[in-house]
C-alpha cells in the first residue's frame, strides 16, 4: 500500500511540473554553467604550474600552491590589494555618505530648482564613462591629481546611480518620523543621520556593495591615472603579469582568485540587504 | 503648561487658502479639540502651531510670546502623530529617551525621567521592546511617553487614535483623559471623530473649510448648535432635518413641514423671519421617541420602519416618511417591526429651527 501511495506521489508531483517550468530551469542551468566555469577554470590554473597552464582539464593533473606562495610572497602584489581596499572602502564610504545626503534632501526638502537638480544629476547616467575619461584626465592634469589616490578615487566619490538609490529610498521613509524628531529638537543633520539613515539600511547596503565591487575590479580608470607601479591597483597590477616577458596565465588567475575574496566577503555580509535594495530600488523608480 | 492664541492665523499653499484667518484662546491646563471633516484645516492649524508649517497671515503666541518664527524644537510643546512615528530601530527606552535628546539632564536623570514616564504608561516591562513587538496600543502609549518625558508645555495630538481598533481607541481615549487630569498640561487635540472630541474635550472647535464654525463645552455644542453643519456633525446618530416652511396656524405661528402633515410650534415671543420663509426642523433622535404622547404641542410624525437597530439600551429605529428618512428612538426592549407603521414624536422644546438659506441656527422649539 505504501509503496503505491509512494509512487502515485512521485506520479502527481512529475505531472505538477509544468514545461515553461522545464524551460526555465534549463536556461538557468545553462545560464548557472556560462557563470561558473569561467572561476572554475579560473581556480584550477592557479593550481597548475607554468607547463599545465594550457591543458585545459579542469582538474589540475599535479595541484600545487606555488603560485599562492609566489603571488603572497611578492609585495608588490600586497600593495596591490591595500591599494585596491583603501580606494574601494574610502570610494564606498564617500558614496555611502554623500550620495544618501543629497538624495535625502532631494526626497525630504522642498526648495525652487530641486527637480532641476535631480534631473541634471540623473542625466549624467546617460553619459558613458569612456567619454567621461578624457575631461576626468584633463581635470586630474590641471589639478596635479595624477598619479595620486585622489586622482584614482575622486571621479567616483560620489554618483548619479547612488543619489538615485537613495533618494528613492528616503521618499519611503514616513514625514512624520522627521517631523518628530524636529519638535524633538534635533538639527536637520542630527535627524537625517539618526533618524532617516537607520531607515534605509537595505539601501545603504546594496549601494555600499555595488560601490564597493565597481571599484574593487575597476580597471580603465586606474589605468589611465596611475604612472607608478606603487599605485597600481589590484586589476591593473594583475594586468601587468601579462606584460613583461610572457604572460603569466598561472600567476593571473592565482591573483584574480585572491581577489575575489573580499568582493565575496562584501557580498555574503550584505546579501540578505542587496535583492531588498535592488527590488526596492526598482519599484519606486 | 501654556496658554496658546492663534489671531487671525492664514495659512495659504498657492493660491489656495487652506486656513482663512482663524482666532482661538486656548486657556492654561485646557483640553481643546479641532474637530472637523477631512480637509477642513485642522490639522494644518495643528501643524502650524507646532511650527511644522509656517503661517501665511496672523500670529501663533504660546504662553504670550509670539512664536510664528520660532523652531519646532524652540516652541517647547510635543507632539503625538497619527502613525505614532516611533522609530523602529530603537527600542522603547530609546524612543522615550529620545524626546531628552537634546535635554541638558545627566545619564542617570534621564534614565530616571523614562523610567517615571514608563511607569505612568505602563511600559516598564517593555523597555527593551522594539516597536514591531509591541501592540498598537503600547505603540501609541511609547509615542505619548516620548512626548511625555519632556514635560512640555502643551501636547499637540494629530489625530493618534484613528490607526487603533474601536476598542482600543475607548480605552486609550480614557487614558489620554486620565493622563490630562493627571498632568494638567494644555492639550490640543485633532480628531475628526466627534466621539473622540465629545469625550475627551474641555472645549471643542468645529471646523469647516478652513473656518471655525463654533467653539463651545460639548454640551454646549450639543445642545445649541450654530448651524446645520454642527448640528449634524455633533452628536450620534446624526441630528434629523425636516425642510418646512414658516406660517401660522390657529393664531399660533408654526413650521409647516413640506409634504407632510406635521408643524412644529414656535415659541411665541420669537419674531424670527416672515411667514413663508423655509426652514429646517432639527430633531436629535434621542428626542424623537416611537409612540404617542399627550400634550397639545407635541411634534408627531407617522412613518413606516425601515430599518431597526437594536443596541441593548435602546432601539433606533428608521422611518420612512414617503422618501424622508428619519431616525428615532425606542427603549431597549423594544423592537418595531420592518414595515409597520409607527408614530414618533418629538417633546416641546427638543427641536432646533435653522435657515434653509444660511443653514444658521434660529431658535429651539
Amino acid at each position: 500500500m505504501s509503496m503505491n501511495a509512494a509512487t502515485l506521489d512521485h506520479r502527481s508531483s512529475f505531472r505538477s511540473v509544468r514545461p515553461g517550468q522545464v524551460i526555465a530551469w534549463t536556461l538557468l542551468f545553462l545560464g548557472g554553467i556560462v557563470m561558473i566555469t569561467p572561476i572554475l577554470f579560473m581556480l584550477s590554473t592557479s593550481l597548475k604550474d607554468a607547463s599545465q597552464v594550457y591543458d585545459l582539464r579542469l582538474v589540475p593533473e599535479s595541484p600545487t600552491l606555488d603560485n599562492y606562495i609566489t603571488v603572497l610572497s611578492d609585495g608588490r602584489f600586497l600593495r596591490w590589494f591595500l591599494n585596491s581596499l583603501f580606494v574601494a572602502v574610502a570610494v564606498t564610504l564617500s558614496n555611502v555618505f554623500f550620495d544618501s545626503l543629497v538624495g535625502y534632501t532631494l526626497a525630504k526638502f522642498r526648495f525652487r530648482g530641486r527637480y532641476f537638480i535631480f534631473i541634471a544629476i540623473l542625466s549624467t547616467l546617460m553619459i558613458p564613462t569612456e567619454m567621461l575619461v578624457i575631461p576626468w584626465y584633463l581635470m586630474a592634469s590641471s589639478f596635479g591629481w595624477i598619479d595620486t589616490y585622489w586622482g584614482i578615487m575622486f571621479p567616483g566619490m560620489m554618483t548619479a546611480f547612488g543619489t538615485f538609490l537613495m533618494k528613492q529610498f528616503f521618499e519611503t521613509v514616513p514625514d512624520e518620523f522627521l517631523e518628530a524628531a524636529r519638535v524633538d529638537g534635533l538639527n536637520e543633520f542630527s535627524i537625517w543621520w539618526r533618524v532617516a539613515m537607520p531607515l534605509v539600511t537595505p539601501a545603504l547596503s546594496a549601494l555600499a556593495i555595488f560601490t564597493f565591487l565597481g571599484n574593487w575590479t575597476a580597471f580603465f580608470w586606474p589605468l589611465i591615472v596611475t604612472n607608478s607601479r606603487e599605485l597600481y591597483t589590484l586589476p591593473v597590477g594583475l594586468s601587468s603579469f601579462a606584460v613583461e616577458q610572457a604572460i603569466q596565465w598561472e600567476m593571473i588567475m592565482t591573483g584574480a582568485s585572491l581577489a575575489t575574496i573580499p568582493t565575496l566577503f562584501v557580498f555574503l555580509l550584505l546579501q540578505r540587504y542587496i535583492v531588498r535594495g535592488v527590488m526596492l530600488a526598482g519599484l519606486k523608480g | 503648561m501654556a496658554t496658546i492664541a492663534l489671531d487671525g492665523v492664514v495659512k495659504r499653499y498657492g493660491k489656495t487658502t487652506a486656513v482663512h484667518g482663524i482666532d482661538l484662546n486656548v486657556a492654561d491646563g485646557e483640553f481643546v479639540v479641532l474637530v472637523g471633516p477631512s480637509g477642513c484645516g485642522k490639522s494644518t492649524t495643528l501643524r502650524m502651531i507646532a511650527g511644522l508649517e509656517d503661517i501665511s497671515g496672523g500670529t501663533i503666541s504660546i504662553d504670550g510670546r509670539i512664536v510664528n518664527e520660532a523652531e519646532p524644537k524652540d516652541r517647547n510643546i510635543a507632539m503625538v502623530f497619527q502613525n505614532y512615528a516611533i522609530y523602529p530601530h530603537m527600542s522603547v527606552a530609546q524612543n522615550i529617551g529620545f524626546g531628552l535628546y537634546t535635554s541638558k539632564l545627566s545619564e542617570p536623570e534621564k534614565k530616571k525621567r523614562i523610567q517615571e514616564t514608563a511607569g505612568i504608561l505602563g511600559l516598564e516591562n517593555l523597555l527593551d521592546r522594539r516597536p514591531s513587538q509591541l501592540s498598537g496600543g503600547q505603540r501609541q502609549r511609547v509615542a505619548i511617553g516620548r512626548a511625555m518625558v519632556r514635560d512640555p508645555a502643551a501636547f499637540l495630538f494629530d489625530e493618534p487614535l484613528s490607526n487603533l481598533d474601536a476598542q482600543l481607541r475607548t480605552q486609550m481615549r480614557l487614558e489620554i483623559k486620565k493622563l490630562h487630569q493627571r498632568l494638567g498640561t494644555t492639550i490640543v487635540f485633532v480628531t475628526h471623530d466627534q466621539v473622540e472630541a465629545m469625550t475627551m474635550a474641555d472645549r471643542i472647535v468645529v471646523m469647516r473649510d478652513g473656518r471655525i464654525l463654533q467653539v463651545g463645552t460639548p454640551i454646549e455644542l450639543y445642545e445649541n448648535p450654530a448651524d446645520v453643519f454642527t448640528a449634524r456633525f455633533i452628536g450620534s446618530p446624526t441630528m434629523n432635518l425636516l425642510p418646512a416652511r414658516l406660517s401660522e396656524k390657529e393664531g399660533q405661528r408654526v413650521a409647516a413641514l413640506n409634504g407632510f402633515n406635521a408643524t412644529a410650534h414656535l415659541p411665541g415671543s420669537q419674531a424670527i423671519r416672515s411667514d413663508g420663509a423655509d426652514v429646517l426642523v432639527g430633531v436629535r433622535p434621542h428626542d424623537l421617541h416611537v409612540g404617542s404622547a399627550d400634550g397639545a404641542n407635541n411634534f408627531t410624525l407617522l412613518g413606516e420602519v425601515s430599518v431597526v437597530e437594536p443596541l441593548g439600551s435602546e432601539t433606533l429605529v428608521h422611518l420612512d416618511l414617503g422618501g424622508t428618512s428619519v431616525i428615532a428612538s425606542a427603549p431597549g426592549k423594544t423592537v418595531p417591526k420592518v414595515g409597520g407603521r409607527v408614530t414618533v414624536h418629538a417633546q416641546p422644546g427638543s427641536l432646533y429651527l435653522f435657515d434653509a438659506k444660511t443653514e444658521r441656527a434660529l431658535c429651539r422649539m
